[in-house]
């Protein structure tokens, strides 16, 4: 947790007093952070008034030295409750009351402790073991009947994000998207951040990895070569993708055309529309993309790329593909639940040109994983910019600029 | 007509040292501190028109004396003081026992909420001030509020000469406010500025605060203060009061004068 904060209550004739200025000044200038979250004031001048106060502080430490500091003012600590808990009556259902999470850190009370939620991801439960003293996220499907569920909203915390401390494009919290910017200065600081993650990554430092999900659009619009120089070199460390990208990728190998347009030459070619079946079905054939690559059929672009640098890809397949290929996952839960475990040690995710899969990662990240959004229709940015995050910047542009620019910055020369 | 409370000093000394001004060192003359403390009610009595309740004494319990921390009574209804220090805890049966015997309805605080009774305790009809930090819990005035419909601005006491608010501030009888400010923050200073206009706030200089010119008693036009506080004199006497300096050297070796000797019941 990057933040620790308690609730205290101020009662009693603290406005005209200044009692509650004072308290919040004195939580202000030991360098703590409040929210005011309620304030009665007494209708009549002999009335009490009551105010509610969250105070935040960046360790355990200083939170402790404010509560000491402003409990003489009459700041008592809310007398909190311990989470309310249900077991779960089947699988895969919640107690009719169960708590939905947020993308937010959250705390649940568990015999007077507070406990952090492991895996940070929205709209999710929160199952809990008595025993262990511990909370964890988890998705609707996946409850087992009897599984401690947390409900109600009594003994649950949630955790409002820090202001990031780079002082780069993830630090200004704006989650404005307009194709009018300027992209220069987000993709600089883009490249910055995977310069020292990479250092990060290979030093073994955890969140060091950057997660990309992608679309098809990246080969089609030209930006494979970039994605491909940017996994070897170990920029990127997990893929997302569906059955189009690794299709086009490895069409391009096979037949130099995407969707049946010649790569170089940009002009469709005879039968070219079947470059991508014939491709599928060539893998299918060899077993997998894996073998593919091993055996030397598939020896460049992207899906090779990732075979060679041991990038973990994650293939989750929808209704409309052909094939699919083999290591594409067809069931739809299943494919989730590869992508979460996927999750942890991301640090940063770009989410290039595909709707399904942007909205389908963002809504596992959680708030504190910085994301970049990259589609040349805004909508889909804005979605991503929506749901809350300080750190996720969309840039309304072309999925094949994007790649290049970045790689660029980064010392791609071709 | 004006009641008050008080104790004879039988047992009045310095036995510990619970507040700056207390020395064990510093030994009372009982002799002369019973001659103040009927000098005193002499006062009290017949110049001023009081009518004096008076309480027994009780052996080892030598601020007994200091009535103005039995608690607080207003109408028929008392709250009696929870004492912060241990050395004035047995006090407390003896003045609960007192106002139950004059037919007081006796509402009591809970045990660790501290608060010292008119020592911290003090206003006008229209609004109180609780003095709080150095003996009496800021906690303890919401529930005397809402027990006794009144509002009580909280303010700090950050001077430890001044370790209750009867030390530092009187109001008087006519709305005006004898006060010393440096003994409250910048907080209480500004609520105070704020509910009392600036015509009204007699500021007391530091050398005659020092020797509790605001520990005064106020009954009608008439004010009891320690002897020696002539600037304090000159500003209530140009406010149409009569001062009545009195001498109380023997309770100030305690940190007490004369408001500390009494507890208004009205």
């Amino acid at each position: 947790m990057t933040s620790h904060q308690e609730t205290v209550i101020l009662r009693g004739h603290i406005i005209d007093s200044l009692i509650l200025a004072k308290v919040l000044d004195t939580i202000l200038m030991m360098g703590g952070m409040f929210d005011l979250e309620e304030v009665q004031i007494g209708k009549t001048r002999e009335e009490s008034s009551r105010a509610r106060i969250v105070v935040r502080a960046g360790s355990a430490q200083l939170l402790n030295n404010i509560l000491h500091q402003i409990q003489p003012h009459g700041a008592s600590v809310e007398r909190e409750a311990d989470c309310r808990l249900q077991p779960a009556p089947s699988d895969g259902i919640f107690p009719e009351d169960f708590y939905a999470t947020t993308h937010l850190p959250t705390q649940v009370r568990l015999r007077g402790q507070w406990v952090d939620v492991d895996g940070t991801e929205m709209d999710l439960g929160v199952s809990v073991d008595l025993e262990k003293a511990t909370a964890h996220t988890v998705p609707m499907g996946a409850v087992k009947r009897g599984q401690l569920i947390v409900t109600g909203r009594v003994g649950i915390r949630v955790m409002p994000l820090q202001r990031p401390r780079d002082r780069d494009v993830f630090g200004f919290m704006e989650s404005q998207v307009s194709a009018e910017r300027p992209h220069r200065h987000v993709i600089h600081d883009v490249a910055k951040r995977m310069t020292s993650m990479r250092e990060k990554f290979r030093q073994g430092q955890t969140g060091s990895k950057v997660l990309l999900a992608g679309g098809p659009a990246i080969i089609h619009a030209g930006g494979r070569d970039a994605l491909t120089w940017l996994i070897e070199e170990g920029f990127i460390h997990v893929l997302f993708c569906g059955n189009a990208l690794p299709a086009h990728d490895m069409e391009v190998e096979l037949y130099s055309t995407s969707l049946g347009y010649g790569h170089q030459a940009g002009r469709v070619v005879p039968h070219g529309h079947e470059h991508h079946l014939r491709t599928i079905n060539r893998i299918r054939a060899i077993g997998s993309i894996k073998a593919a690559v091993e055996s030397g059929v598939i020896k460049g672009g992207i899906m090779a790329a990732c075979i060679n640098n041991h990038v973990q890809v994650v293939m989750a397949g929808t209704i409309r593909d052909d094939g699919p290929l083999p290591e594409v996952i067809t069931d739809s839960v299943i494919a989730q639940d590869a992508m979460r475990a996927a999750i942890p040690g991301v640090g940063l995710a770009l989410l290039v040109a595909s709707t399904l899969h942007a909205v389908a990662t963002g809504n596992l990240l959680p708030a504190t994983i910085p994301s970049v959004c990259v589609d040349v229709n805004p909508a889909v940015p804005t979605k991503l910019a929506d749901r809350g995050s300080f750190q996720a910047v969309g840039l309304v542009m072309d999925a094949a600029s994007f790649l290049r620019e970045l790689a660029r910055e980064l010392g791609w020369t071709s | 007509m004006s009641r008050l409370l008080v104790c004879p000093p039988d047992y009045f000394g310095v036995e510990y040292e619970i507040n700056h001004w207390m020395r064990r060192s510093n030994t009372v003359n009982r002799d002369e501190a019973i001659r103040q403390w009927h000098g005193l009610i002499q006062v009290l009595e017949h110049d001023m028109g009081a009518v004096l309740e008076r309480m027994k004494p009780v052996p080892g319990l030598p601020d007994l004396v200091f009535t103005a921390n039995a608690g607080i009574a207003v109408g028929r209804r008392a709250v009696p003081s929870r004492f912060r220090f241990v050395e004035r805890q047995p006090e407390e049966a003896h003045f609960e026992d007192w106002f139950r015997s004059r037919g007081f309805e006796v509402l009591s605080l809970e045990k660790e909420l501290f608060f010292e009774g008119a020592g911290d305790l003090l206003g006008f009809p229209e609004g109180w001030f609780g003095g709080y930090r150095q003996r009496s819990d800021i906690r303890a005035f919401p529930v005397l509020s809402e027990w006794f419909g009144r509002e009580i601005m909280p303010v700090e006491l950050v001077d430890s000469r001044f370790y209750h608010l009867d030390t530092c501030f009187c109001p008087l009888s006519g709305g005006e406010l004898l006060y010393f400010p440096t003994a409250f923050d910048r907080y209480g200073q500004a609520a105070i500025a704020e509910r009392i206009a600036p015509h009204q706030r007699l500021v007391v200089s530091e050398e005659d605060a020092l020797k509790f010119a605001c520990n005064a008693v106020c009954v009608g036009k008439h004010v009891v203060l320690p002897a020696g506080c002539l600037g304090t004199e000159w500003l209530l006497e140009e406010r149409g009061y009569r001062p009545h300096p009195l001498p109380l050297s023997e309770f100030m070796k305690s940190g007490g004068s004369a408001k500390c000797l009494t507890l208004a019941l009205d």
